[in-house]
């Protein structure tokens, strides 16, 4: 069946709920999204990342709500890049911190600092755990 | 007891007693019929054991108090916390140096402080435990010393901190640090330390040992402070 | 002068449209600033930040309180202990904006020792340029610290990976992964010939400096390279030698410098 045919519409209806989530969570407009992959290619984290971006993206715009297992929405740091770079506006960085929102506030931490060696937390400087807490724990 | 014996209400976790106006939230709960067991301690102000929290009717407000010292309002709902499940850091204080990531090295949590206040808000000793949660942080010793002095442990910031920090814990670091290598020794206490070893004061004791109840009360209502 | 009262600003700007809580710490450095001025410290409310982090974090949280009313009503009244709500004055300006606006040419005629024949490469990393809106240039096309570098008569070397991801925070719990887009940024520079690079954020700097051993043993071909902060090189470039505080540095530039002339 071709794509936007009936059945891929009405799937889209069952799953709209995340997609608004994300949408009213992130302040970005998910359907502008064109695939144009700008926002891949330019990401200096794919390397680490088991989805792009803008597959992360295109999951989203269908409302699948496993791209939450993902491991892209942590491995994302931020860096703007996207942002720049995106023919339609959309920061994308904005959906991937609503993506980790709605995981960290299920009473997940992603990482946990009481596991950090001493001999690390010595070394570490402030900013470097304080913006990680802020990034990675609910 | 106040004029005409003026009664209020209060709630003892949820259960509605009348009680003298004027009374302490410790005394009043005495009064209500409860035996403290926990929640209570020098009933000075000083040792922290009865962290308190409490509303009062028609504010949304959740307030701290130490229930030794603060008098009971007509409509207060109140609920002790007489302790605080806080991990008991160990560390060696002749082994730890005071460096500026000391505090992050024993308490990393404080790197999820969220500056909202919450604890200052809560310290019945009205400090700036925000503040000095923060110069933690920045590795500030000296700063930390002088906000958080009058700190009595008592446990209520640690139980309302978002980010789940103990702050009285960091505090005390900080303070230990400052007394070890920072203010140094005491003459003082260094001399009065050695009398004490050399036995300077047995003889005293022993005849303090010996003395009737009703005597040593004597003594202690009539001692001296001198300051 | 330094804020006689702060706290830190979180770091990172939270992004999250629901998000209040994290606003709270930079929009209470913003209303701090508003008390030096009420208290006669500063005649201007104007914040000054050396940090990239700092700067984007109290800049975008100034902008979201002014254009945000709710998020602003919510903000002042948990900040209700605060004497006074925070009025939206402060301005947020990163130094090299700063210096930008006193004028190159003012720079230079500070400078007693230039800074010749050192070929560095700058580096902003990511928040000093974006997201598009804060940063203190062209987020593609920046020229700023390159317009510094050349005011204190250092060669620029214009690296592609300017203002890449260093890594940030990943140096917490991904510390090779981190590593390696750090090595990348630095075997670049290398290759193109810099022998240092100036950068401003403390975060860049750890992870672009004091990892370079950590670097060293996943890279074999790593060789090392100076880092300092634009900071230092003017302090240098001004003949503030012992300002610059470059024994702090690792790995050590000075050996690099006294080699150029440029430390004694």
């Amino acid at each position: 069946m071709p794509l936007g045919s009936g059945e891929t519409l009405r799937l889209g209806e069952k799953l709209k709920p995340f997609r608004e989530r994300v949408k009213e969570l992130s302040g970005e407009d998910v359907g502008l999204c064109y695939q144009c992959g700008a926002c891949s290619s330019g990401c200096p984290l794919t390397d680490e990342m088991d989805l792009l971006p803008s597959t992360v993206m295109r999951m989203v715009q269908l409302g699948v709500e496993e791209v939450l297992d993902s491991k892209t929405i942590w491995i994302c740091s931020s860096c703007f890049t996207c942002q720049v770079r995106c023919p339609r506006g959309i920061d994308v960085a904005n959906v991937m911190e609503a993506l980790r929102q709605l995981v960290l506030r299920r009473k997940y931490d992603r990482v946990s600092i009481d596991l950090l060696p001493p001999e690390e937390l010595r070394e570490l400087p402030q900013i470097a755990l304080v913006s990680c807490q802020r990034k990675l724990t609910g | 007891m106040e004029k005409e014996g003026k009664m209020v209400t209060i709630y003892v976790m949820g259960k509605k007693h009348r009680v003298p106006a004027g009374l302490t939230i410790m005394k009043a709960m005495e009064y209500a019929g409860y035996q403290l067991r926990r929640g209570v301690g020098c009933r000075g102000g000083f040792c922290g054991a009865c962290a308190t929290l409490y509303r009062v009717k028609g504010s949304y407000k959740l307030q701290a108090a130490l229930a030794c010292q603060k008098v009971v309002e007509d409509g207060m709902y109140i609920v002790q916390i007489p302790f605080t499940p806080a991990e008991k850091k160990l560390y060696d204080i002749e082994k730890i140096r005071p460096t500026p990531n000391v505090f992050v090295e024993h308490f990393p949590e404080i790197t999820r402080c969220l500056s909202c206040n919450t604890c200052t808000k809560a310290c019945p000793q009205d400090l700036m435990v925000m503040d000095y949660v923060q110069a933690a942080l920045r590795g500030d010793i000296e700063k930390v010393v002088e906000l958080s002095f009058d700190c009595i442990a008592c446990g209520l910031c640690a139980i309302r901190c978002p980010a789940e920090i103990v702050p009285y814990q960091v505090a005390q670091l900080a303070r230990r640090l400052y007394s070890k290598y920072i203010l140094g020794l005491s003459e003082e206490v260094e001399k009065r330390v050695a009398e004490v070893e050399e036995g300077k004061f047995d003889e005293e004791l022993e005849q303090l040992k010996r003395l009737p109840p009703e005597e040593l009360r004597k003594r202690y209502e009539s001692r001296e402070i001198r300051v | 002068m330094e804020l006689p009262r702060w706290n830190c600003c979180g770091t990172v700007h939270a992004l999250a449209k629901d998000d209040v809580m994290h606003h709270l710490a930079p929009v209470r450095v913003l209303l701090r600033v508003e008390e030096a001025v009420e208290a006669g410290l500063v005649d201007e409310p104007r914040v000054v930040t050396l940090c990239a982090m700092c700067y984007n974090t109290l800049k975008r949280a100034n902008h979201l309180y002014r254009n945000d009313s709710d998020k602003r009503r919510v903000i002042e009244s948990i900040m209700e202990k605060e004497n006074r709500p925070y009025g939206g004055k402060a301005e947020v300006i990163h130094l090299l904006e700063l210096l930008s606006e006193l004028g190159w040419g003012k720079i230079s005629e500070r400078v007693e020792r230039p800074l010749e024949e050192l070929r560095v490469a700058p580096y902003y990393g990511c928040l000093l340029l974006r997201p598009r809106g804060f940063g203190v240039d062209d987020p593609e096309e920046p020229r700023i610290m390159e317009n510094l570098l050349e005011a204190l008569g250092a060669e620029v070397v214009d690296i592609p990976f300017k203002s890449r991801c260093c890594g940030a925070y990943h140096t917490v719990f991904m510390k090779e992964e981190a590593a390696e887009l750090s090595y990348k940024i630095l075997r670049q520079a290398s290759e193109m010939g810099a022998d240092l690079i100036a950068l401003s954020c403390p975060l860049c700097m750890f992870n672009m400096a004091d990892r370079q051993g950590l670097i060293g043993r996943l890279f074999r071909d790593f060789k090392g390279i100076p880092v300092l902060y634009f900071t230092q090189l003017m302090a240098l470039a001004f003949g503030l030698e012992e300002e610059a505080h470059l024994e702090e540095n690792n790995p050590d530039p000075r050996p690099l410098l006294r080699e150029r002339g440029l430390w004694r």
